[in-house]
């Protein structure tokens, strides 16, 4: 698709040209090899102290020596209660949103335009409001739950547009088909147009994936910092990315498990990334879809 | 269109219960806003109600549980998020643009295609992560220089990256909207290549370059971890970029755990401004969506 809306200009020209033609080269590279210095960097320092026992033990003194255990639990835990909180809600709002509200009417505009104000508040304002609310006037003190509520909060804006994007980009002649049919719009929505937009779907629910793994200050007082093994999700916990920030801030000689424990970070998060693309090859390509 | 002019082919009783529902679902995503800010206004009421324009004022920022024991000046740290901001924005804007010219016109596809890829990568890549990397290799490099190395420059610095994405990807969908008849009709007319992308491609994505300035503003006003762990913060105008700075978010991260009563509020009201700010600069990136 890019390459045919893709204009060729011509490579010809003067000393400017050429000129110009460096200078973006230049930048280019230089916005790659900071990119590939930050990752090295980190394979570097992280993959030594990367072993099975790192990803299975508690830590220990403070998180110098020891694994992260109970930390990977914590961050499934809230990852979890995230999800579990905000998928349903988006997608019942993204289909509220594509079809049974009119089309560039203004409830479909305004509630759109507002989860996009939504989905630019700072994670900090998120941590403040999560503070208040959760661990505050609902009592639910520094906990996953109220980590995991807050982050749902956080990742509902970006759910809601993606899946809403992905089932507007279902052409309307499945509608009207179903429609054709006699089938109830309730009944078609279930049966056509979301298996049909699956693949966007699951694009969202990555992203939204994503946001929460790597989301740091919107836990730091909604979840709270505790090490050890959560014991329900009413407990506290600490998240992978507290993790990291606690041990190189605030512990003196945490520098090799804060890398470690970033590698298992970025890991993760590429691993989630590469398997959807997979996914939305294989899907694209089971429901014999041409883009 | 076709959809709602077919609207009466439905069972019209499960489908208006059903969309009801899903009506009420968006509703409640989108009032979401309002109780963050109903909540926030709440808790800063305490300290905009007793200390007012002294949060800007007061000469320094000893904050305490109560109005007449502590000094409330957050007016170096309104300055350190609003510096950080400013420079990261200054150097991302043209790095971002340079780089999505260059995707779009000067690399061969497949570069193009690594060059996003990579960029991609930049964009998932955590703040923790990002903080990390300006602890342990930037802020030692700048220290070099000048101590004591955690600094104005390397938050400006780290931000820049962190944002680049942004301006980048929303930059390069606004190069592509440029109808491309006005930019063969220029190529026909033999300008050169940077001749075209200067006076034709430029001008007609302006729109969505700013978007993505704003956009990435927001981004990094709102930035909390990165900042928070290569800046310093120390309480000061800064001097210079070798100064450290304290930004409003890392504040807030900072004291949080441990702040009562009114210092809590005054962090609060912080938090407010903050949301107010990037709500305003989101509503201005719309409208100029709205405009091109």
């Amino acid at each position: 698709m890019k390459s045919t809306s893709r204009v060729q200009l011509p490579t010809s020209g003067g000393q400017g040209e050429l000129a110009v033609t460096v200078v973006m080269w230049l930048v280019a590279s230089l916005v790659a090899m900071i990119l590939i210095g930050i990752v090295g960097d980190l394979v570097w320092h992280g993959i030594g102290g990367l072993r099975w026992s790192f990803l299975a033990d508690s830590p220990a003194r403070a998180g110098r020596s020891g694994g992260i255990a109970p930390i990977l639990v914590s961050t499934l835990l809230i990852l979890a209660i995230a999800m579990a909180v905000a998928l349903p809600l988006g997608l019942a709002a993204a289909i509220g949103l594509s079809d049974f509200s009119r089309r560039g009417g203004a409830f479909a505009s305004i509630v759109g335009r507002t989860l996009d104000v939504l989905a630019a508040v700072p994670s900090i304002v998120f941590g403040l409001f999560g503070n208040a609310v959760f661990c505050g006037w609902m009592g639910l003190g520094y906990s996953l739950l109220a980590g995991g509520l807050t982050l749902a909060c956080m990742v509902l804006p970006i759910l809601v547009r993606t899946i809403e994007a992905s089932l507007r980009s279902v052409p309307d002649d499945y509608r009207v088909a179903a429609a054709s049919l006699g089938i109830s719009r309730t009944r078609a929505t279930w049966s056509v147009l979301l298996p049909r937009a699956s693949a966007g779907i699951v694009v969202g629910w990555v992203l939204g994936i994503g946001r929460v793994l790597a989301e740091t200050a919107a836990l730091l007082f909604t979840s709270g910092y505790v090490d050890r093994m959560p014991r329900g999700i009413t407990d506290s916990g600490r998240s992978l990315s507290v993790h990291i920030y606690d041990l190189s801030m605030n512990i003196p000689g945490g520098t090799a498990n804060a890398y470690t424990a970033s590698l298992v970070l970025v890991g993760m998060l590429l691993l989630i990334n590469g398997m959807t693309r997979v996914t939305v090859h294989v899907c694209l390509r089971g429901s014999g879809a041409s883009e | 269109m076709i959809w709602f002019g077919s609207w009466h082919l439905f069972r019209p009783n499960l489908d208006a219960q059903v969309g009801s529902g899903l009506r009420l679902a968006a509703i409640a995503a989108s009032s979401l806003v309002l109780l963050i800010v109903s909540f926030l206004a709440h808790e800063s009421w305490p300290a905009i109600s007793s200390l007012g324009s002294r949060m800007v004022t007061d000469a320094s920022w000893h904050p305490s549980a109560k109005a007449s024991e502590g000094t409330f000046g957050m007016w170096p740290i309104v300055v350190g998020t609003l510096v950080v901001t400013g420079g990261a924005v200054m150097l991302a804007s043209p790095l971002g643009v340079v780089s999505a010219v260059f995707a779009e016109f000067y690399a061969p596809p497949h570069v193009a295609v690594m060059f996003r890829g990579l960029i991609e990568l930049l964009a998932g890549i955590p703040s923790v992560v990002f903080g990390l990397w300006g602890l342990m290799v930037l802020a030692p490099l700048i220290a070099r220089v000048s101590p004591p190395g955690q600094s104005l420059l390397a938050g400006v610095v780290i931000v820049t990256l962190m944002i680049l994405p942004t301006v980048m990807l929303v930059t390069g969908s606004a190069l592509e909207s440029v109808p491309r008849e006005r930019v063969r009709g220029a190529v026909a007319l033999g300008m050169g290549r940077f001749a075209v992308i200067r006076h034709v491609v430029i001008p007609g994505a302006r729109a969505g370059i700013v978007t993505g300035m704003l956009l990435g503003a927001t981004r990094a006003m709102g930035e909390t971890m990165a900042v928070l762990m290569v800046c310093g913060n120390v309480v000061k105008i800064p001097r210079g970029v070798f100064d450290p700075v304290r930004t409003l978010t890392a504040n807030m991260a900072l004291e949080m755990g441990y702040a009562l009563d009114l210092h809590r509020s005054a962090l609060y009201t912080s938090g407010l401004a903050l949301l107010v700010t990037s709500m305003g600069l989101v509503a201005c990136a719309q409208w100029l969506g709205r405009e091109s």
